[in-house]
Order: structure tokens, then sequence, then C-alpha cells
């Protein structure tokens, strides 16, 4: 039991909160004691105030962190509006998730792919009504629990703009967003997360989004830039970063907001969300150190923008294994995440030509991957994870594979069609005039720099 | 009179301009610019991205003074500026016509 608790279906379970039974025990439960509404879950005070305090830490992770990471990596002429796509497509996702995003991910009933739509416009949530967490017994107030799956939804579909900015438009960003969020978000975190998913099901191991967020957002990413072609000018224009400051203060941002995203992943303020917190310390302190070192390696000097991307690579990797890791293998994951995602971006990229214009790709789905994959080894409890004697790491792996796999095919295919359907409703891409001059101007009407 | 036209590393305006200062030069003209002569660029790399910049920045001086004052500006600028190295830049002598005060209406020398 005590192992079971540990996978990591983010309370799959809302529908379960009635029957007080553990996450992976939902399918049999429903199916056997649809009435066993015996004693009605305790509410503590601590883990709530936690979980309120984590959802907002992701929304910084958005705005500014975000905002100012990508917008510090894209040229003068369009800061802002890389940080209005990000903001506006962020808000746009939560008034989304309320109205079908949360129904369909986290709704009663449904099936493998998506839950039921009882919950649309969250009928029935009340301030009484609980989620329930991976502790017996014991619940969160299910607007905590909407709200912090909210936060999600929003940072996935934020990170995909990572690789078609300067060159797509405002109005396409929105209506992917629309599209994406309800043919690939949600379904695919209700697979993962939701205790009747069809990964969940399988015992897939994904502690905060590694393969949700992480290698959907990646994927999608990169499949949106291939139909959006190369900004003008790629790769032989000079097109360096405005101000890696400003990326830099973005990083931070983040490694302090994926707190909230790992550690409040555990649902609860105890020893799950405490190792969750060490291995986001430590498998980023060395994806950071392990990038430039790979730079290094490579005839050039330790970067700025390396240790960056190191440390995101490092968070990215660290996600699916936080609360499924012990924190040395943490930091081997980390590591080899960092010096992969390096290859990637560094090396691959340029040789086979696509326009990932901020490696989201690069940084979210191949470390997402490896994230995914090497969760399936560091859970081993002789690595010092928290699986039990009788874990197979053979079984494990095959169960990753198979969740990323499926992941990545059903993002490439669903962001193809929204992409397209984008494309049809807005055009997609600015005219070649605006491109030039700035998405700043062009599309928004102001520059983010009046000296 | 002449006006003095130096492009100088960055880092040597002040010793510059004290060096002039010693000697009378009572105002100058000072640009930020970028060019490119014997001394070579630098090579950014940003995630694998490697762009040379063949531009170096430079600070441009413009002084105009009075006509026999100007091969000692030139020394005074060249003795401040060297360093040895290549990319210590250049300094051009070029004559002028005419100077107004536009505050006054004051001519040439007494414009200066």
């Amino acid at each position: 039991m005590k192992l079971l608790t540990k996978f990591s279906g983010t309370a799959a379970v809302l529908g379960m909160t009635l029957f007080a039974a553990l996450p992976a025990w939902a399918q049999d439960a429903a199916l056997q004691a649809p009435a066993a509404a015996a004693s009605a879950p305790t509410v503590d005070k601590g883990d709530t105030a936690w979980m309120m305090t984590s959802t907002i830490l992701v929304l910084m992770m958005i705005v500014p962190g975000l905002a100012l990471f990508y917008g510090g990596l894209v040229r003068t002429k369009n800061m802002l509006s890389v940080m209005t796509q990000i903001g506006a497509i962020a808000a746009f996702a939560m008034l989304i998730w309320v109205m079908w995003g949360y129904t369909e991910a986290f709704g009663d009933g449904g099936n493998a792919i998506i839950a039921g739509f009882g919950k649309a416009f969250l009928a029935g949530v009340t301030p009484a009504t609980t989620a329930a967490t991976f502790t017996e017994g014991v619940a969160i107030p299910e607007y905590v629990f909407v709200c912090f799956q909210m936060t999600f939804a929003a940072i996935t579909v934020a990170l995909v703009l990572g690789s078609v900015v300067e060159r797509m438009k405002f109005s396409a960003a929105m209506v992917f967003a629309l599209i994406w969020l309800t043919i690939v978000y949600f379904p695919v975190a209700h697979m993962v997360w939701a205790g009747n998913g069809l990964f969940f099901a399988k015992g897939a191991l994904d502690f905060a989004g590694g393969t949700v967020v992480h290698i959907n957002a990646g994927v999608s990413a990169l499949v949106a830039a291939l139909i959006l072609g190369k900004r003008i000018g790629y790769p032989t224009e000079y097109m360096a970063p405005h101000s890696l400051t400003m990326t830099g203060i973005g990083t931070g941002l983040l490694w302090v907001g994926w707190f909230g995203f790992n550690a409040g992943s555990a649902l609860e303020a105890n020893g799950s969300a405490a190792l969750a917190m060490i291995n986001t310390f430590v498998a980023t302190a060395s994806a950071g150190l392990f990038w430039m070192l790979a730079e290094r390696v490579n005839g050039h000097k330790g970067s700025a923008l390396g240790f960056c991307s190191g440390i995101v690579a490092g968070l990215v990797a660290v996600t699916p294994a936080a609360g499924n890791s012990g924190p040395f293998g943490a930091i081997v994951l980390g590591a080899i995440a960092s010096i992969i995602c390096y290859y990637a971006v560094s090396v691959v990229k340029p040789k086979l030509g696509y326009d990932d214009a901020l490696d989201a790709f690069g940084v979210h789905g191949i470390g997402g991957m490896i994230g995914a994959l090497g969760t399936g080894v560091v859970y081993a409890p002789y690595l010092g994870g928290p699986g039990g004697a009788d874990w197979s790491m053979g079984h494990q792996l095959w169960v990753q594979l198979q969740t990323a796999v499926t992941t990545i095919v059903w993002a490439a295919v669903g962001t193809a069609i929204a992409i397209y359907i984008a494309k049809l409703v807005t055009g997609l891409r600015v005219s070649p005039e605006v491109e030039r001059e700035g998405l700043d101007l062009g599309e928004h009407g102001e520059r983010a720099y009046n000296y | 009179m002449k006006l003095i036209i130096a492009i100088i590393k960055p880092f040597k305006l002040d010793e510059v301009r004290e060096a002039l200062t010693e000697i009378g030069v009572a105002g100058m003209t000072v640009t930020e610019v970028k060019g490119f002569g014997r001394q070579k660029g630098q090579t950014e790399i940003y995630r694998g991205a490697e762009y040379s910049t063949n531009m170096v920045p430079k600070i441009k001086i413009e002084i105009v003074c009075a006509s026999d004052l100007a091969d000692r500006v030139v020394e005074a600028i060249q003795a401040a500026a060297n360093t040895g190295a290549i990319g210590d830049g250049k300094i051009f002598v070029l004559d002028v016509g005419q100077a107004v005060r536009i505050r006054t209406g004051e001519t040439d020398q007494t414009a200066l």
C-alpha cells in the first residue's frame, strides 16, 4: 500500500474521494464499491496552505518566470510579443480549464482517454468538496486542486510557444491554445494522472508531469515549428538573445517556482514532498554545472546561457522523478539529461536545420524523454529510489517507454491538427514586413524599450 | 582651424580626455561607434549558434581647435590612447572652413 502511494498520479482520484481509497485502487474500488462512502476525508490546514502556495509558485513560473526566460532569448523587437503571448495564452488556458478542461481531465467517470463531463463549468465543486491526496483519508479542498492543475495546463501550453516565437501571430497562438488544450493536453493529463487513465492504470511513473508537461509540450513545439517554418534569416542572420540578464532572472524564477510544481505534486506537505524538494535542488544543480562542463569539453567557454539551459534541462528531467528517486539518482539523472540536451540543441538541431527558436523541443522534449525513461531507472531501491523489493526495472522501463511513445504520437498528431486549424482561421504567420520590423510593433503597437 | 577625429579604444576615453584638458582643449564630441580594421571581431556562441562579429566597438572623438594647437592635440591623443596592441585606433586631421557658436553668433576662433 505504501508503495502504491508513490505512484505519481496527481490525485488521480477526485471521484475516489468518496471512497477514501488509494489512487491505484481507483478502478477496482469504482467497480466494486460505489457506495462505500464511510467517513469524510480529513482536510489538513497545513496541506491546504502548502498546496495554495505551490499553486501560486507555478503561476510565478509562467509570469514572470517563463515570460522573462523566453523573452530574454529573442531579439529586442520581439520581446513584448513573447511576454504577451505567454501571459495571454496562460490566461486563456485558465478560463478553458474551468469551463471544460478540469472535467475533461479529472471529472468523474469517462474512459481511459478522457474523463466525464459532469464537472463542466465546475458543476458540483464547492468549498466543501475535496480532492484525494496520496494518503488514505486525507484530502485537500477541491478548489485548490482545480487551481493547482489549472496552472499546469497554463504553463504547458505556454512552453510550446518557445519554438514558434518571432513569427507566429498572436491570434494564431490563441486559436492553437484552444484546440491543443482540448485535444492534446487534457486527454494526456487524464491518461497519465487520473485513476482510470490509460497509463496510470499501467503503473506509469510521472510524479509532476515529465510526460504530460514536458514531452507533450516539447514534441508539440517541434511539430508546430516544422509546420510554421523557419524565421526569415535563420540561421545566417545575427539572432543572438537580446538580454541574457532577463533570461537569467527568468531561470531563477523558474527554479524557485518549480518547487511548487514538483514538491506540490505530492499534494501534501509531507515526506514525499520533501523528497521532491531535495531532488529539485540537487538534480538541477548538477545539470547546470554539467551543461557548462559539456561546453568546455567541446572547446567553448562555459556560458551564462549554458548554465541557464542546464538548470532548465535538469528541472525538466527531474520532474517525473521528483518523488520517485533518491537524491543521488537525481544528481546522475540531471547530469545525463543536461549533457544530452546540450548535444541536442548545439549539434543535432543545427545539423537537421529546423528552427526551434528557443529550443522548446531540445530542452523540454528531449529532457522530458530522458526524465521519463530515467525515472524507470532511478526508482530502483538499490539506486536509492523508493521502489519496493519486488519492483522490476525492465517492466517499469517498458511502461515508461510505452507512455512516452504514445504521448509523442498523440502530441504530434494533435498539434498538427491544432496548427492547421489555427492556420485556417488566422493565417498562422505574420507578414514578412511585420516579421522584419518585429512583432512588438506589428502585432501589439508597442516597443519594449523606449530609451 | 583643424578638425581632429580620433577612433580609440573605449576604455582609453578618460585618459585621452584628461590629456587633452591639460593642453587646453575646451570641448569635444564623443560618439560610440563600431568598425573594423586589422583587429578581428569576437565570436559569440549561444547554444551552439555561432556568430562572428566583425565590428568592434570603439569611441570616436571629434575636436575642433586652432591650427597651431593641432599637432599637440594629436600627440596627446596618440600618447594617451596607446596600448601597443592592434586596435588602438586612428587619428585624422582635417581643415575646417568655418565655426559658429549658436548662442552668440560668434565665429571661427572665438566660437571654439
